[in-house]
């Protein structure tokens, strides 16, 4: 079942001087499987939407459904958080137990399974964030180095076995090497469970690099909700938004421009350099 | 001499226990007056350590650090070494102590103890210099990430510091906040003449330094230019990237294109023209 949304609204500190509308009538729907991108500058509602749809802001306008579960109406908030995992940002700051092991049994050992299954759950969520569960399990989660604590709290959600993941900006402040392979992890990760993932990105190139589609909010609305190679034609209204389209297609609308025939929909660097190569090669042919 | 020398320092976490972790190992390197430098490196790799050094926060167990010849080692320098030393961290959130913005601008030149006149005039100035004068009167928490940090940034400039230390001052910002502070920084180098040392890992930033220092755990592994951009490989190694537009420029050479030397995406498109 997908994700319904429907005529969202919030509004934060409603009847004050302090009264702000974080979101405006928004209108979506998440196939299972997906992988979808929401970008939008600071203060777009890109957060204040994502926790709406584990309940940890209570829906006050318009309709949600997750899977089965309409938040509109009375729902078990356990089968919410248990379909629904996020990972919030800087995730390691949330780490609080005193071993590896036991802060990642958290959540299972909550959702009542037996001793046997959490201790399987915690073991198989180590291996898909790759860490090496004899090693690591009883090491004190603040031991670890930065990359290894933000996989050890991916973990803690994975092992929940969420069919939903949201992933509120999981590169942030990691260096190259540690954002190729927490998104590396992600894929594998979608891979393996076919969990439906979303993800929240102040970063365009990596939203078009891996994102099936991808909801750009503005002001609280729902601007954009397309492909990444759709998205890419918007970079004019992107810009008055102060948002930007990815460094490969903003160079290939250049090109365009310049009376160069490069194909239109080019969000991805490889498919950039392949496109240039290819007339390159065509031009000396 | 340079205005910053730094010269074979070497500092281990937990020295002397069984898991001491060495961050910086051996590392020399000066730097002039009126220079932008970049220091580049993966997580861990000892920047932020250096940093620390640079303002005497930590003192190094092995070797010197000299700011404008005053040796961090010596307690009685610490406070004119911090006047000269300005550091910016990563979260401005962290950096605020008072409820309105040029308050907090005059917390520290009020601790050097100048004049009131002075210091309503270094406010001001240091409010002007990172665009931030509209706000004076307002309170920091009402601010976005961008312009919480170039608050920041005033609050160390309103001490007259000849260096600016940006320790991944920009990391947590969003792509908007990002090119305000840099724009800032940039600015105040060339108008200022003021010395920055940017730590970031990157790589787009650094771009725009005269100088690149690139640390892998904890030793220096290049100083110099912009050509390192070339040998993508070789930052892989050190767990760094090039800007897209300069992977895209190496991917095409690869692919036999014969794209000249270029820095900016402009120049590539350029190139990109010139060949088709």
């Amino acid at each position: 079942m997908p994700i319904v949304i429907e005529n969202l609204s919030y509004t934060y500190s409603p009847n004050t001087v302090f009264a702000h509308d974080a979101l405006k009538n928004v209108h979506m729907t998440i196939d299972d499987g997906e992988f979808v991108g929401i970008i939008g500058h600071t203060g777009s509602g890109k957060s204040t939407l994502v926790l709406h749809l584990n309940g940890l802001i209570k829906l006050t306008s318009g309709k949600i459904l997750v899977n089965d579960i309409d938040l509109s109406k009375k729902y078990d908030y356990k089968k919410l958080r248990s379909t629904v995992g996020i990972v919030f940002q800087y995730p390691e700051y949330q780490l609080f137990d005193e071993t590896v092991e036991k802060d990642i049994a958290f959540g299972p050992k909550n959702l009542g399974l037996s001793k046997e299954e959490v201790a399987y759950r915690v073991r198989t969520a180590m291996e898909m964030v790759g860490l090496d569960y004899e090693i690591i399990k009883d090491r004190s989660p603040f031991e670890l180095s930065g990359g290894q604590k933000r996989r050890a709290a991916l973990a803690g959600v994975i092992a929940m076995h969420p069919k939903i993941l949201i992933l509120d900006e999981p590169t942030a402040g990691l260096d190259p090497k540690g954002k190729e392979n927490i998104l590396e992890l992600v894929h594998s990760i979608k891979k393996a469970s076919q969990v439906t993932v979303i993800m929240i990105s102040h970063n365009m190139d990596e939203i078009n690099e891996h994102c099936t589609r991808v909801a750009v909010l503005n002001q609280g609305e729902l601007v954009y909700y397309l492909k990444p190679s759709e998205l890419v034609e918007r970079s004019l209204e992107l810009g008055k938004m102060g948002l930007d389209i990815p460094t490969s297609a903003r160079i290939a609308r250049r090109l365009r421009k310049k009376g160069i025939n490069i194909k239109t929909g080019i969000h991805k660097q490889d498919e950039l350099i392949a496109e240039v190569l290819k007339l390159y090669k065509g031009e000396r042919a | 001499m340079s205005l910053i020398e730094v010269k074979n320092v070497k500092y281990a976490y937990n020295y002397g226990s069984q898991d001491a972790i060495v961050a910086v190992n051996d590392v020399s390197f000066g730097i002039e007056e009126g220079e932008f430098v970049a220091l580049v490196g993966h997580n861990g790799s000892g920047k932020s350590t250096l940093a620390k050094m640079l303002n005497g926060l930590i003192i190094p167990l092995d070797g010197d650090v000299l700011i404008d010849g005053m040796n961090t080692r010596d307690d009685s320098l610490l406070y004119d070494i911090r006047r000269q030393i300005g550091v910016v961290f990563q979260n401005p959130d962290n950096q605020m102590v008072a409820t309105i913005i040029e308050d907090d601008i005059a917390f520290g030149p009020e601790n050097l103890g100048l004049d009131p006149k002075e210091i309503r005039e270094r406010v001001d100035w240091a409010l002007g210099a990172v665009g931030m004068e509209k706000h004076k009167k307002g309170m920091p928490f009402r601010l976005s990430g961008g312009q919480k940090q170039r608050v920041a940034i005033a609050g160390v400039l309103a001490i007259k510091p000849r260096v600016l230390v940006l320790d991944e001052s920009t990391s947590m910002l969003d792509p908007k906040g990002r090119t305000e502070v840099l724009n800032v920084i940039k600015r105040l180098n060339k108008e200022e003449n003021i010395t920055v040392v940017l730590i970031t890992h990157y790589m787009d930033e650094a771009t725009d330094a005269d100088r690149i220092i690139i640390l892998n755990k904890g030793k220096i592994a290049h100083i110099g230019g912009k050509e390192i951009f070339l040998e993508e490989d070789r930052l892989r190694s050190y767990g760094l990237n090039v800007p897209t537009h300069i992977h895209i420029a190496n991917s095409l050479r690869q692919g036999g294109m014969d794209i000249g030397q270029i820095w900016t995406e402009r120049e590539l498109e350029e190139e990109i023209c010139r060949l088709l």
